[in-house]
């Protein structure tokens, strides 16, 4: 799949964080590392247009799946927060 | 005493009653449609009938047998003659009928797709979905399976429907009402597989159960009846209900059993309804309320339960408590900030459990014996004890009588309710209780007199005054909270507060000028003097006195007494508040002709003055260094002397002001006079040019409002004008410019309106203008655009408004006044919409922000991991003070000028935002939107 599917990548935009796939592994790296389980984690919807950005790149992403995401903070520069795809 | 956990609750669910469980769960069946007979005693089958509990003491349960308080009610039930929907259950049904079909009842989807949103409802609970995602989920369901023209399953054409406001379905094409009886039909036509696709368990909820056809009674203790004084009885709101429920549902079935025409039946079948209706919710929308025969509303089901006033809100959340107390506060100088003054009579009823053990057992046999002492009110105030609780729980009261048999009788494992005694660990609040401020653990101080007393630099985390406010305390019962309170709650521990990285607690008003007075410019003071400005404080020695070389008299600089209380190594270097410059590079630091640069080495202030900057509430800078570098006992020991110190200054000095000290001269008056009137001459050649049409137009404004705009500028001028000209004849010697100066109290501004001129009024950041028809006052000819016409007032509030200009004060005034009217209830709603989405949020040990489930919110609080109360205005560390610890005064070379950013007056604007809310209304109006939260977001 290519990135004309959706209508705007709104990864490009300023006020949008990176959103970032993680593989498997690394999704299980960073649950061993924060000592937390899957269901844990925050949400993010399969819906999410984040998401969809990020389907357009690495083909269907299923539920289950980690997104990792960078953003600017004004306390800590940069932050890096996790969420688990979920249906919606 | 031994507790332990028998039995742990896993979960709970909610679900619905099926018919045959309300008849399984019933006592009775009710037939009769009313209470007591004539001799009072209840029917037998009526609403009071003693199978369904009592309430009269004497008379026993005729279903279990028990007596008033052992009996905890039974339930009876109402045969309904027909049908009739559940309002709690419409929009459930609604969407079960939309997304069914209407002949056969299957899930209007195919198959696939039902199976594939099954998997996804198991996938979204393995992954830790909760309710409102599965809610939502299945909102989407049926969404999807509604407005479908034919079932996929059986081709029948589908027939839209409408809900007719509360409880009528109507099918849209030929307006045919169903009847609650069609509906349940319906409904009990859903397969259960389908209904577990639409988020419904049919183990314990089928549809149809929605439609009542068994009505539930609640037992008599839910509504009791009262016996007024005359003797007769007055029925709860419910029972009246339940009586119109029954005799409608006795007619309804004598009508239908006689074959009554359609017509008739179906009205007593809708009335029927309207009863049920009310009885479970008296304020659903598009029907007339039930009504008392005095008119008021019935009181029923929902509207027990629902809002501020409800069984929610009034009775589980908000609980009443024992071993409080309430009453007036009033100030208290001489305490420390730490200390609450309670007076002895609540003292005499306040109490804190003692275990008696091996070695306090004589201490508290004293204390016993003496008894509760209830009449002495007087000092000195020595503690009794009012209740003895034996090792087998049983609870003695202690009078004066047996005062001394119950001290004999005490044993090791009894507990003694002592009186409280100064030291004691209370929690102290004052409503509203806006921040954690709101509510801080103080040292009980027992005095004489009626009022709680406390120190007032305590007054601005309260948000306190003495104009009749009241707070309550609580006394904690138990070393664990005791514990907890005096680490985390006391009033030392909360200096810096966490809305904004500084000091929250701090010298204001009088101790802000005393401050002045001592150290401004640095004033000498003979032996006397010094030794009543020291005497204050305790444990501090007189420093070495100077020796003046003409007179050869011993002296102290204020700077000098102020030094003693600051800790040793203690540097720091600052602007004072009273500081004229207006940028960095104009300060001359050490040389400032207001001594407004204070420098302070070892402990020693080397110069400048102390005031607001240094010592306030949430701008004091050397109180915010203190409290972060030695400690909140240190601070707490700081505020306590300084406070002292100040008085004493302000005491030796003497200080007083009234409106005389805004007498300004003749000479002054008239040239603000002149002043003023130049600038409306000015404003009045401006309206004759726009009449004109000379005046010159401002980009991007019409001519109008370029007018308006170069008007409010001249006036704002004459304004200004008229305030420094008034300024000039007030000097530094006038006590409400110290004030001002030394950020006391009361502004420039405040001074320049009560010396020289009010100035322009506005509404809504505009002239004056409404009214009459052009004109704000019939005073003024129609279309008068002059300053007058329009709410200037040219006088002082000293020289006084003329009767014009004070009715436009007064509408500017109604303003200021609206708006906080509105701003505290609608921060109020907001801050209890908040508090409601985080109160289950909690910070973890590993530094995670997490809910009550264990789901991470944040990854990091705050994301850096930083407590707020512990920054420097918000900043994890204060570089400039770094540098200076490690350059020394160099590093004064290369810091930045960055006063700006950092904003000198941090939390100066929530202060204010405070006071607004302070002065009106008192967050009383704060509860005034009593909006329910749960409702459906449609």
């Amino acid at each position: 799949m290519a990135t004309e599917n959706i209508s705007f990548n709104v990864l490009t935009h300023c006020l949008v964080p990176e959103h970032h796939l993680l593989s498997q592994e690394e999704a299980q790296a960073v649950l061993d590392r924060k000592g937390i389980k899957l269901e844990q984690l925050p949400k993010i919807r399969k819906s999410d247009p984040g998401v969809k950005v990020l389907e357009s790149i690495h083909g269907p992403i299923e539920e289950g799946r980690v997104i990792k995401i960078v953003r600017k903070s004004r306390t800590a520069q940069e932050f890096v927060a996790y969420r688990l795809v979920t249906r919606g | 005493m031994t507790y332990g956990i028998t039995k742990r609750i896993g979960s709970i669910k909610f679900s619905c009653l099926s018919p045959e469980e309300i008849r399984k769960m019933s006592a009775i069946k009710v037939i009769t449609p009313d209470t007591y007979d004539d001799e009072g005693y209840p029917y037998s089958g009526g609403l009071m009938d003693p199978h369904m509990g009592v309430i009269e003491p004497g008379i026993r349960c005729k279903t279990c047998g028990c007596k008033v308080d052992e009996c905890p009610g039974h339930f009876g039930h109402i045969e309904l003659a027909l049908p009739v929907i559940h309002v709690g259950f419409i929009k459930d049904i609604k969407m079960l009928l939309e997304s069914t079909c209407c002949k056969c009842g299957r899930l209007m989807l195919s198959p696939e797709q039902i199976k594939d949103r099954m998997d996804s409802m198991e996938k979204m609970e393995e992954l830790g979905g909760g309710t409102i995602e599965k809610k939502l989920f299945t909102k989407d369901t049926a969404k999807d399976a509604s407005g479908k023209a034919v079932c996929p399953y059986c081709n029948e054409t589908q027939i839209k429907i409408k809900l007719d406001k509360p409880t009528t379905f109507r099918e849209v094409e030929d307006n045919h009402k169903l009847t609650p009886k069609e509906v349940r039909e319906r409904l009990e036509r859903i397969p259960d597989e389908d209904l577990r696709a639409l988020g419904i368990d049919p183990e314990t909820c089928r549809p149809e159960w929605m439609v009542l056809t068994v009505l539930a009674v609640p037992p008599v203790s839910v509504r009791p009846s009262i016996t007024l004084e005359a003797g007769d009885k007055s029925e709860d709101d419910l029972t009246h209900k339940l009586v119109d429920v029954l005799r409608i549902n006795q007619r309804l079935r004598e009508n239908r059993d006689a074959g009554a025409p359609q017509l008739i039946v179906e009205d007593l079948w809708e009335l029927l309804q309207y009863h049920v209706t009310t009885y479970f919710d008296n304020q659903t929308s598009g029907i007339p309320p039930a009504r008392h025969r005095s008119g008021r509303p019935l009181k029923t089901l929902e509207q027990r339960l629902k809002g501020k006033e409800g069984r929610f809100r009034s009775n589980l959340s908000g609980k009443r408590v024992n071993f409080s107390a309430r009453t007036v506060i009033s100030p208290d100088p001489l305490l420390s900030i730490n200390d609450v003054g309670v007076p002895t009579f609540a003292a005499r009823e306040l109490t804190v459990p003692l275990r008696v053990n091996q070695y306090n057992i004589e201490k508290v046999r004293e204390i016993v014996r003496r008894g509760p002492m209830a009449d002495k009110l007087d000092f000195p105030y020595v503690p009794g004890a009012n209740y003895v609780i034996r090792a087998d729980g049983r609870k003695i009261r202690i009078t004066e009588r047996n005062a001394e048999e119950v001290a004999e009788g005490l044993d090791i494992g009894y507990t003694v309710e002592r009186q409280l005694i100064d030291g004691d660990v209370v929690l102290f609040n004052r409503q509203p209780s806006l921040h954690r401020m709101s509510m801080m653990a103080h040292r009980v101080k027992v005095m004489e007199g009626k009022t709680f007393r406390f120190n007032l630099c305590v007054c601005p985390p309260y948000n306190a005054d003495f104009d009749g406010d009241e707070m309550n305390l609580h006394v904690l019962q138990s070393d664990e909270a005791r514990a907890e309170a005096r680490i985390i709650m006391q009033v030392q521990e909360n200096i810096l507060s966490p809305r904004y990285g500084g000091p929250i607690i701090g010298a204001i008003h009088d101790h802000i000028t005393g401050a002045y007075f001592l150290t401004h410019n640095n004033p000498r003071f003979n032996a006397e003097e010094a030794a009543n400005i020291m005497f204050k404080l305790d444990d501090v020695p007189m420093p070495e006195p100077f020796i003046d070389e003409t007179t050869g008299e011993k002296y102290w600089t204020g700077r000098q007494l102020f030094s003693t209380i600051l800790p040793k190594g203690f540097n720091t270097s600052f602007r004072a508040n009273i500081c004229q410059c207006t940028n960095r590079a104009e300060c001359k630091k050490g040389n400032c002709p207001n001594d407004g640069y204070v420098i302070i080495r070892d402990g020693e202030l080397k110069c400048g003055t102390i005031d607001v900057k240094a010592i306030g509430n949430s701008k004091g800078k050397i109180l915010d260094r203190i409290a972060r570098d030695y400690g909140s006992e240190r601070a707490a020991q700081f505020i306590n002397q300084v406070t002292r110190l100040a008085l004493g200054a302000l005491m030796n000095h003497g200080f007083s002001t009234g409106i005389s000290d805004e007498d300004i001269p003749q000479e002054a008056l008239l040239q603000i006079g002149n002043n003023t009137n130049e600038h409306i001459d000015k404003v009045t050649a401006l309206v004759d040019s726009y009449r004109s049409g000379t005046l010159q137009q401002m980009p991007g404004r019409s001519l109008r409002e370029t007018l308006e705009v170069s008007v409010m500028k001249e006036l704002g001028e004459a304004r200004d004008e008229a305030g420094d000209i008034a300024g000039k004849y007030l000097g530094m010697d006038n006590p409400a410019v110290i004030m001002a100066k030394a950020g006391a109290r009361g502004s420039m501004l405040n001074l320049s309106q009560m010396a020289g001129c009010v100035g322009q009024q506005a509404v809504r950041g505009e002239r004056l203008s409404r009214g009459y028809w052009d004109r704000t006052l019939s005073h003024f000819e129609k279309g008068d655009l002059g300053a007058y016409a329009r709410g200037f007032c040219s006088n002082s509030y000293k020289s006084g408004l003329t009767p014009t200009e004070f009715f436009f004060h007064a509408m500017g005034g109604r303003e200021g006044l609206v708006d906080t009217a509105v701003r505290t209830s609608r921060s109020g709603y907001m801050q209890r919409r908040l508090v409601s989405a985080l109160e289950d949020l909690k910070l973890t040990s590993d530094g995670t922000v997490r809910n009550t489930v264990g789901t991470v919110v944040q990854f990091k609080y705050g994301e850096d991991g930083v407590d707020p109360a512990k920054t420097v205005r918000g900043k994890a560390i204060d570089l400039d003070d770094l540098f200076f610890e490690v350059f020394g005064d160099s590093a004064e070379d290369f810091i930045q000028d960055n006063e700006k950013d950092v904003g000198g007056d941090y939390g100066s604007l929530e202060k204010d935002e405070m006071e607004y809310i302070e002065e009106e209304g008192d967050g009383e109006d704060m509860d005034d939107l009593d909006i329910d939260y749960d409702g459906g977001g449609e």
